[in-house]
């Protein structure tokens, strides 16, 4: 087989296991990445869901198998252009090359939580969000994080909600808000942690332990209701309102820390790729790509490949088995078109 | 008082806040495997008094949680402690025992 180019757009966990992959079947890719480092959300984050692994663990391991693989940081794409089924692609650094495919990887943003004004993110200074709290994990540097006695969790932020026009389910955060809970609780033993949540969606590998886990070693209490609004009383502590759904009771009660489990969002700044390479949009704001099965992979653009969660919410794992599936498409394609 | 012919309605929050949950932790310390119920309803749904009652076993712990004691207490009075909750409980927990743990406990404190 002849040296193939692939553009790989996007430098996160996606783009980088796709980039492996590829390099591992005796493909050329190319990584452009528009911030100044590799690895996308998961170098944000502290520890994974189930099990409270390391993060870096898992970052490290991407970055050793990309490591001879050609990487452009702080780059835009400006323009990519199709001439005899050969992509021509131009960089915000005035560097121009051709490839033979281009797999897309832009991943995903979270949530923006003032958008939801009714939980006072932004206004009331005890409310957080879920990478926030990653954050404060990582560096323990966060002086909102002061002793807390009573901590409530918010489980669909930005997600199930006709509101923000978002109706899908964003998948990570049941998992994410439970670990966030046990880990806070064993840095404060004494606090009463609330999740407050629809429905419990715990469907991966060991997620369901976690959850049993949660309750039963952590004593982490899950309220079925969703919190309909936040105000901040007198001493500065936020007093929120929910219905105790299992009970049929609309319940109050004080707070130290509100934490806010943000979803998934298209990413910023995917129209203009979306433009370029003629992809369209699907109900949820994320990319379309060819169907919910065997198409999952491709687009209707030949030679225009997808992995990760531009196309809808995914976990690390289906991420990572999603690129991985898609290198092999990308293989196929070329041995039978270029 | 002057009847100005005015009410006012209690509000009918649960304030947690003022939940005093002594006698729960006391409950959950001696059978931690309360807390792992995940409400799915099959001790309701099997148990023998409410078919007739409003006796519910996930209900009794939920409200005592909530700081619902009387309520949760009238329907710990309508169990007759068959047992069948904890044939079927989908976390193993151990129902009857709970049962009459809360008899003990809420009750000593009557006293
Ligand atoms: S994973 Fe859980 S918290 Fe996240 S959107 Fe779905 S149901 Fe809500
Ligand atoms: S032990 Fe009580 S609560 Fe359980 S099934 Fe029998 S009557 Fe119902
Ligand atoms: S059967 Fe067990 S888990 Fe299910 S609601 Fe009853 S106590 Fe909870």
């Amino acid at each position: 087989m002849k040296e193939h180019n692939i553009l790989i757009i996007g430098g996160g966990p996606a783009g980088m296991e796709t980039a492996y992959q590829l390099k591992q079947l005796g493909l050329k890719p190319i990584i452009i990445e528009r911030n100044d480092r590799l690895g996308g959300h998961l170098a944000q984050w502290d520890r994974l869901f189930p099990t409270s692994e390391t993060a870096v663990g898992l970052l490290e391991r991407l970055k050793e198998n990309t490591k001879d693989i050609e990487v452009k940081l702080d780059s835009r794409i400006t323009n990519i252009e199709k001439i005899n089924g050969t992509f021509h692609v131009s960089l915000s650094t005035n560097k121009n090359f051709e490839v033979d495919a281009v797999v897309v990887c832009t991943g995903f943003e979270l949530f923006n939580a003032e958008r939801k004004q009714e939980y006072g993110y932004g206004i009331y200074d005890r409310v957080i969000t879920n990478a926030e709290l990653e954050d404060y994990f990582k560096t323990h540097d966060d002086k909102r994080v002061d002793e807390p006695r009573r901590i409530g969790f918010v489980h669909c932020v930005g997600s199930r909600d006709v509101k923000v026009n978002n109706t899908y389910c964003s998948k990570v955060c049941c998992a994410t808000a439970l670990k966030q809970a046990c880990e806070i609780k064993d840095e404060f033993p004494d606090a009463d942690v609330y999740c407050f949540y629809m429905d419990l969606r715990m469907f991966g590998k060991g997620y369901e332990d976690l959850y049993l886990r949660a309750q039963k070693d952590f004593d982490i209490k899950c309220v079925r209701g969703r919190v309909c609004e936040v105000s901040e009383n007198i001493e500065g502590k936020l007093v929120i309102k929910a219905e105790d759904t299992l009970l049929g009771t609309p319940m109050k009660m004080t707070l130290d820390l509100l934490v806010l489990m943000c979803g998934m969002e298209k990413a910023k700044g995917v129209e203009e790729i979306q433009k370029m390479l003629n992809l369209e949009s699907n109900n949820d704001g994320f990319i379309e790509n060819s169907g919910s099965f065997v198409g999952i992979n491709r687009t209707k653009g030949k030679g225009v490949f997808v992995a990760g969660a531009c196309t809808s919410p995914k976990t690390l794992p289906d991420t990572i088995a999603e690129a991985r599936s898609t290198a092999m498409e990308v293989f196929n394609y070329l041995i039978h078109n270029c | 008082m002057i009847d100005f012919g005015f009410s006012i309605s209690k509000s009918s929050h649960i304030q947690m806040d003022n939940v005093d949950l002594k006698l729960f932790n006391k409950l959950e310390a001696l059978n931690p495997d309360i807390s792992t119920c995940m409400a799915c309803g099959l001790c309701t749904a099997t148990c023998s008094a409410g078919n007739f009652t409003d006796a519910s076993f996930r209900k009794i712990i939920l409200m005592l949680q909530r700081g619902k004691d009387k309520e949760a207490l009238e329907k710990v009075k309508k169990c007759m402690m068959c047992g069948k909750c904890i044939l079927v409980c989908s976390r193993g927990i151990n129902t009857r025992n709970i049962l009459l743990s809360i008899t003990r406990i809420y009750n000593e404190e009557d006293k």
